[in-house]
């Protein structure tokens, strides 16, 4: 379990680090995005991991989930929901004022390689 | 309880809200916004004159008690902090008056929000709470950058959001990793939690609190983490940059909390984490801030270099971590926040003078009023750069006297005295080649008259910065008197918890 929620938190920190570091702007939206996922899971174990536990007091129960994480990841969903969606517009916006998708703005030289992509 | 401390909260989300909803009537958002700022700054004298009693005065969120509850706490950093947003908030937003505030629907409202997102930073006491504040302020602040429109804007913009989102990521990921640490996210509890940590521990509360400072370095601008910086300053419209002058003092505020409160001193294996970091990234940050401004093509572009500088001058005094040297740092960002904002608004100015040219530093038509803008330009120069008899001055005379006797003085010294110089040098070049290396007159037709109710909201930041000169000493006392109340953290962890201390510790059991 702990191997696995690790694991997982990892490759998608590298994959959100790799598409962060494209130079085309919806590679790098979807990039912040893994990112935001991979913060929300680790956020999530941070309140150490409990299968099959109420994180509310209940009759008759000993073991409890902590509650304050889940609470904060919430947060952190919303917060980082609104922030793509942000991000997205911005990209649009960015990409009709400066004619390239491009994170610097470069115009497009030349034709793209088909393969660049 | 006191209902005030909330009020520089609230006050603005309410004025954002009615602002939303009020649609594109430019007059009536004029109003409002402006009444709101004024009432803002009239609650952060208010306050101010209330935490210089030398009390922390705390205000628990629907009343829930203090380690369970959110809390907002006034001490005298916050209350300085709070003063300096109004004061630069107010003259922002006059200047936005004469038109620039009319170029998009929603700049008074996305303005207020921004003071929302700030004063909330200043004054909460929860760490995760700090993350969602910082939150509020920025997403407010990349409407507020890309205001106006045009491409460098969008071009900026998304660098600035890129950056900002990866530095919240990185937030939630320390603030996560000290919370499953410590169990608790109130700051003042955190202390305790951590002092009280065992050696097993320590490696990895440390690596929370190297994560959070390196969060804090990139809002503070601070090396190698400031190249967002020039970029976004530069391209934002100039009420928007003189209030980014108090933004990158945000990421100031948090280290210098951060790393007294809770990796104070007395926070055993997390005591002085940040420290040792501090004094050179500060040092780096000021040269590279002051060559950066030497090799600026545009007056905007030179000013936000000396942001950066200024920062890494007021990290150094933060690093020193003395009493005095931190007093001389807070007395630094209060002149620099201002000397900062008062100078993107005169870029503006001189910028609307010379038409197409705006404020690059070429040969250009005359500006219409060589002497109006020459002596604001002069006096604020003056300012910034740190020649007596102005703010800048005293405070690095401060900053000074303080590192004598550290071992690292020679180094505080001579950086922060060739840097002085090398400012000097960047500001005298560019204020030459702006009104002296002037092309004849060749009718350039958009070239835009300042008129003296323009350039007021300068004149009164102005205003406020000879205040700061005049009014040196009770400034410097207070500044002297913020240091010793952070490097004494016991008494905001006391007013925080309160009687709630023992309680506290019977959950540190449960962990």
């Amino acid at each position: 379990m702990e191997l696995l929620v690790a694991s997982g938190i990892g490759v998608l920190v590298a994959s959100g680090v790799y598409l962060l570091l494209r130079s085309r702007t919806f590679p790098v939206v979807l990039g912040l995005t893994l990112l935001s996922y991979a913060v929300n899971l680790f956020i999530f174990a941070m309140g150490r991991l409990a299968p099959g536990k109420p994180p509310i007091l209940a009759p008759g129960v000993t073991g409890y989930a902590d509650p304050l994480p889940q609470a904060l990841v919430l947060t952190a969903i919303v917060i980082g929901f609104g922030m793509t969606a942000f991000v997205a517009v911005l990209a649009v916006r960015a990409r009709d004022a400066l004619g390239s998708d491009h994170v610097d703005g470069v115009p497009d030289a030349a034709p793209e390689r088909p393969e660049a992509r | 309880m006191n209902h005030w401390i909330i009020v520089p909260v609230v006050l603005p989300a309410l004025a954002a809200t009615v602002l939303v909803l009020l649609g594109d009537r430019l007059a009536w958002q004029r109003a409002i916004g402006l009444a709101a700022t004024v009432a803002l700054l009239a609650v952060a004298i208010g306050l101010a004159l209330r935490a210089n009693a030398g009390d922390c005065w705390t205000y628990a969120l629907g009343d829930w008690p203090a380690p369970f509850g959110i809390v907002l706490v006034l001490d005298r950093l916050a209350a300085l902090m709070l003063l300096l947003t109004a004061i630069v908030a107010l003259g922002s937003l006059l200047h936005a008056l004469n038109g620039c505030d009319a170029r998009g629907r929603y700049f008074h409202a996305l303005f207020q929000f921004q003071l929302m997102g700030l004063d909330g930073a200043f004054l909460t006491g929860d760490l995760f709470n700090l993350f969602v504040f910082f939150e509020v302020l920025l997403i407010a602040s990349y409407g507020l950058l890309v205001h106006g429109g045009g491409a460098e804007r969008f071009r900026a913009g998304a660098h600035y959001v890129v950056v900002n989102l990866t530095g919240s990521a990185l937030f939630l990921v320390a603030v996560s990793l000290l919370y499953a640490m410590t169990g608790t996210l109130n700051m003042a509890d955190m202390a305790l939690k951590v002092a009280g940590a065992g050696a097993a521990d320590a490696a990895l509360i440390r690596a929370g609190a190297l994560l959070l400072l390196v969060v804090f370095g990139v809002k503070a601008a601070l090396v190698p983490l400031y190249f967002w910086l020039p970029a976004t300053y530069s391209a934002a419209a100039a009420p928007v940059a003189a209030l980014f002058a108090i933004m990158t003092k945000v990421g100031v505020y948090a280290i210098l909390r951060v790393s007294t409160l809770i990796f104070g001193a007395d926070a055993g294996i997390g005591s002085a984490v940040a420290q040792p970091w501090l004094l050179p990234a500060g040092l780096v940050t000021l040269a590279l801030g002051t060559l950066g401004a030497l090799a600026g093509r545009t007056l905007r572009r030179l000013i936000a270099y000396l942001t950066i500088a200024s920062v890494g001058t007021i990290l150094a005094g933060v690093g020193l971590f003395r009493e005095a040297a931190v007093g001389a740092a807070l007395y630094y960002m209060a002149h620099s926040t201002l000397a900062v904002a008062l100078l993107f608004l005169v870029a503006d100015l001189i910028a609307r003078g010379r038409g197409a040219a705006a404020d690059r530093l070429e040969r250009a038509a005359a500006v219409p009023q060589p002497a109006l803008l020459g002596s604001l330009y002069f006096v604020s120069a003056v300012a910034l750069a740190g020649v007596p008899p102005l703010s800048g001055y005293l405070g690095k005379l401060l900053l000074l006297q303080a590192a004598q006797g550290e071992a690292a003085a020679v180094w505080v010294w001579s950086t922060v005295l060739a840097c002085a110089l090398l400012t000097l040098v960047a500001l005298s070049r560019a204020g030459s080649a702006l009104f002296w290396h002037v092309a004849p007159m060749e009718g350039s037709p958009q070239r835009g008259r300042a008129t003296i109710a323009d350039a007021l909201p300068a004149a009164a930041l102005l205003g406020c910065l000879l205040g700061l000169a005049a009014g040196a000493q009770p400034a410097a006392r207070y500044a002297r008197a913020t240091a010793e109340q952070l490097l004494h953290p016991a008494g905001y962890v006391r007013a925080v918890l309160g009687g709630a201390a023992g309680l506290s510790a019977e959950t540190a059991g449960r962990r």
